[in-house]
Order: structure tokens, then sequence, then C-alpha cells
């Protein structure tokens, strides 16, 4: 067993339950900013996800971000998308990042650039996410780059990827799941759940081969804000599954209620996931909403978070 | 085959905004068969163009000439008797053909009236899809004969990403996702232990990436 210092491995390995949540960069350099949000997660969160442009708009750097939190105490995990940055660029990230202190990273494809500010862009795409994956974990295991030169001062980082058990086609779910775990993959957040049956049936795929057992499945959860937030998930994000009956709901409610419908509707999937075997942690995703995510932790029963060395 | 789209009639006027003398040039190949810059093209842009000066009281000469290709000395040769009665070449070849007619008439100025797009197929009359990016290292035989580089937005070699839905792609739902072509192209052979192999980061020297490509045979050199 590795020990990378990353609290997410240390909670794993005495058996707990991980809860994380994500803060998105200023579209600025502001880093007050960054310590506000970071501010509202504190004591909420065993590790924190720094978002990596997303949605392929232009922001503060994951990793700078990221030491900003650092500082501040917590264990941030730095996303890594593929689509900006060539194999030499990430790899250097990676070793900047292990030397800065960071713990944690996330190996991700990236969204097309198509949605962001600058959709003109060209993209990279040198190596995918399950690559990124098998990269980082030779470097660190190996000490070897991609191109197989020996590294002097290997990256100590703990390795995770994200799934979405809602994207299609379904059946190839859990396999791809397979690969990102025989790359080297060891923990996993999804896509927001909201199909709790889909979900289910998912994870009974990914306990059949076992994989639970390898790689800690965080389960993701995103509170609505209102009707017209949930419709926009269910018809505008590609890879989102929102069943019609949680839209009903949300419509059931007046407008002024809905907020606390939203949060109403994250607290129950988050009890109804922490019952599912092989489910290790909770990661919500409330970007733009950070100030909430103590509530909802606070309602899930999910406080307090244990007290690490 | 290359498949090319013409221009805008507003930028090929503005490209030869100040000629009078224009030989206009088709390429029998490709572009005619994905309708950007054969005969009948030609024949087209042409009358387009007279018409156009005409109405701005600006007339102008063009002679339409189409060759078998244009990525080849021997037919570009045929143009040089009468090449330099004209003061510049609008060429409706690909990007390669373009060039090469550059070469060959050094002392004339050649400019393109197609933009060039892909390489690709024709799947119906009138509808043409990307399927190759000439990457110099085919690994068809990997993914069920769906090239992931072309037909990925992401040139994910371990896809699907997790945009992919009801079998289209994130980037749009016009536009079919690779991976998914892929993983039913498996599942009908029955090869989907395939998919459970993990493709290896790419060697991009053979692509682009590894700098411009020339290719040659020695046996059959002269
Ligand atoms: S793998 Fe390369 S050569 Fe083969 S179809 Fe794709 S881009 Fe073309
Ligand atoms: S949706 Fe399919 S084609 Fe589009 S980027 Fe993802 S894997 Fe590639």
């Amino acid at each position: 067993m590795t020990n990378t210092g990353s609290n997410i491995e240390r909670i794993l390995d005495t058996g707990g339950f991980v809860v994380t949540s994500e803060c998105g960069p200023p579209r600025g350099a502001d880093a007050g900013v960054v310590r506000k949000k970071g501010e509202l997660l504190r004591g909420v969160v065993d590790a924190v996800n720094v978002t990596d442009n997303q949605t392929s708009v232009v922001r503060m750097s994951s990793l700078s971000a990221c030491v900003i939190l650092k500082e501040m105490g917590f264990d941030p995990i730095l996303q890594m998308v593929c689509r900006d940055r060539n194999r030499i660029a990430l790899q250097s990230d990676l070793l900047g990042a292990a030397a800065l202190g960071i713990n944690n990273v996330l190996c991700l494809s990236g969204d097309h650039q198509k949605f962001g500010d600058h959709p003109q862009a060209k993209n990279v795409f040198d190596i995918d996410s399950i690559q990124l994956i098998q990269a980082v974990r030779r470097m660190r295991d190996e000490g070897k780059f991609i191109g197989g030169e020996e590294i002097k001062g290997k990256p100590v980082l703990f390795i995770g990827a994200a799934a979405n058990p809602f994207a299609d086609p379904f059946e190839i779910r859990a396999p791809r799941l397979g690969k990102k775990v025989k790359a080297g993959c060891e923990f996993i957040q999804t896509q927001c759940i909201y199909n709790l049956e889909r979900f289910e049936r998912w994870m009974a795929m990914v306990r059949d081969r076992g994989l639970h057992e390898k790689c800690a499945i965080l389960a993701g959860v995103t509170p609505f804000k209102s009707v017209g937030m949930a419709k926009y998930m269910k018809n505008q994000v590609p890879g989102m599954d929102v069943p019609d009956e949680m839209i009903e709901r949300m419509k059931g409610v007046p407008k002024e209620k809905q907020t606390e419908e939203g949060i109403k509707i994250c607290v129950e999937t988050i009890q109804r996931l922490r019952e599912i075997p092989g489910v290790r942690g909770i990661h919500i995703m409330a970007i733009e909403w950070e100030d909430r995510v103590s509530e909802i932790a606070k309602a899930a029963g999910l406080l307090p978070r244990p007290q690490l060395p | 085959m290359i498949v090319a789209n013409r221009k805008p009639l507003e930028e090929i006027l503005e490209m030869i905004r100040p000629y009078k003398k224009i030989l206009l040039l088709g390429c029998n190949e490709c572009v005619t068969v994905c309708a950007a810059g054969g005969q009948r093209e030609v024949g087209v842009l042409a009358s387009e163009l007279r018409l156009s000066r005409a109405k701005d009281g600006n007339e102008i000469e063009i002679r339409e000439h189409t060759l078998e290709r244009q990525c080849d000395h021997e037919y570009i040769d045929q143009i040089r008797p009468f090449v330099g009665d004209y003061e510049i070449v609008l060429s409706m070849a690909c990007g390669a053909g373009v060039q090469y007619v550059a070469e060959t008439c050094r002392s004339k100025l050649v400019v393109p009236a197609v933009d060039t797009t892909f390489l690709g197929v024709t799947m119906e009359q009138g509808v043409w899809s990307e399927r190759c990016q000439g990457c110099g290292n085919c690994i068809l035989d990997k993914t069920g004969g769906i090239c992931p580089i072309a037909r990925c937005a992401k040139s994910l070699l371990n896809g699907p990403c997790g945009g992919s839905s009801g079998g289209k792609c994130e980037i749009d739902k016009e536009v079919d996702c690779g991976w998914q072509l892929i993983i039913d192209r498996l599942q009908e052979l029955g090869q989907m232990d395939r998919y459970e192999e993990i493709i290896p980061v790419k060697d991009w020297t053979t692509a682009r990436d590894g700098g411009p490509r020339k290719r040659m045979r020695e046996d059959l050199r002269l």
C-alpha cells in the first residue's frame, strides 16, 4: 500500500466513509475568491476537487487554486483534463503538483471546447483519461515517464478518475470502469446521481467484477436549485439522467420552496446511496453554490468529519 | 477521397478583386466526386463571377479549364502553354492541388476557391462524412474497423467518454458518437473482449505531429 498522504486514502484505509466536494476556480486572478469558497467547506469535506477549466471556460489554473486551498489546510484534488495539454505538459504539471504538496489527482478527458468560451480553440487530446491514469501510476510506482526515462523524485499522488453510469452505451460503463481500474485508478467520483435505480444496476455490475474492492466508489450528487435547473440538467447536459418524477417533485412545490426541496432530494439521495454496498463515499458537487454543501452534509449525517492527525 | 467545400462567392470575389484575367482551374478527382471543384462547379463559379463583376461594371475574363489531376506534374504541365496569359489562377482543387499548381507555375499567384475539409466517404447523394485523419499508423484492426481518431470528437483511444448519449456525441445531437459505433461493431463481431484491452498512448510521430510527411518507394523511382 502506497502512502500518499491523501486524506481520501487515509480514511479509506481505516474503513471510513469519505466526503468530497468541489471548488471551481474563478474567472480571474483573485485568490480571495478561492479562499472564500474554501471557507465555506471548512470542516465539511475530507478533500476538495479543484476543477480544470470546467466546461472549457478559462479559469484560474487548477494547480494554483489547489495550492491556495492547501495553504488553508485543505487536501485538494487536482483535476486534470487531457483537452488542453499534451503528455509533456501533463507530466510536468504532475511533478509540479507533487512538489507543491498536492496529494490527489483526478484524471479526466475533459469536456469538448465547444461548450466553453473559446470554441475556436485547437484541442490537444494527445492521450486520454485512461492513458493518463496509467501514466500517473507508472510515474509514481515505477518512477518512469511515459517516454520511458527515469524520474528523479517520484510524484506521490493518490489517483482518481470519473465515471458516468448514466452515459451510453450503458453496458459498457462497468467494463470502462474496469479499464480505469486496470490502468491503476484508486478512487472514482461518479457523475451526479438522480436515477438511483440505474445507479444501483451499475453498482451491481461493478460488484460483479469486483471493481469496488480495487477502487473506492464515491457517489456524486448535485442539489437542484430550482425546477428550471432540473429541466436544464435533464435536457441540455449530455450524459445526465434526471427521471421525470424528480422534475414532477420539484414542480410540485411553490417557487420559493424549490431550493429547500432540491436540498431535501439531495439529502435523501445521499442516505440511499450510503446503503448501497460498495459505495465508499459521497462527492457533493455544488459549483457556485458552495455555501449549501455544509447544510447538505449535516442533514445527511455526514458530519463531523474524522480528525486526521 | 478528399472532401472539400466551395468557398462563399464573396470571399472568392475579394481574393480576385484586383484582377481582370483569370484562369479558373478545376480538378477531375476528389473535388469532382464531392461536387466542390469539378468541371461542373468550374462552370457554375465562372458564371457567378462574371455576373457579379459585370454588375459592378468591372468585367472579367475567365478561362475555364479542368485538369485530370492537380496533384501531378504530368497534368499541371498542360496549362504551361497558356497560364502566362492570365494574371491569377483560381484553383478549385483541394489544398494539395492548389499548392502543387503554385509550385509548378511559380510566376503566378494561385489562390483557392474551395476549403479542403476531410478524408471521407459519400454517404448518399449530396452527403459526405469524415472517416480518417491520416495518422500514419492505422489502428482500425483494434477498433472494429471504425476510427476513434477521426470519429470521436476527442480522439479518445479508450472511449466512450461520459458525454455519449443515445448514440450521439456530446458536441452535437446530430453527430454520431464514434465510440458507440465502435462498441456496436465489436458486439456484432463478437469481439467485445477487445474493448477491455487498454490501447496504449499513441505514437504521433507518423501523424502531422512528426512534421511534414513524405513517402518514397525506391523500386518505383526512375
Ligand atoms: S487509425 Fe489513423 S490511418 Fe486508420 S483510419 Fe484512423 S486516422 Fe486513418
Ligand atoms: S460522445 Fe463519443 S464521440 Fe463524442 S467525444 Fe465522447 S466518446 Fe467521443
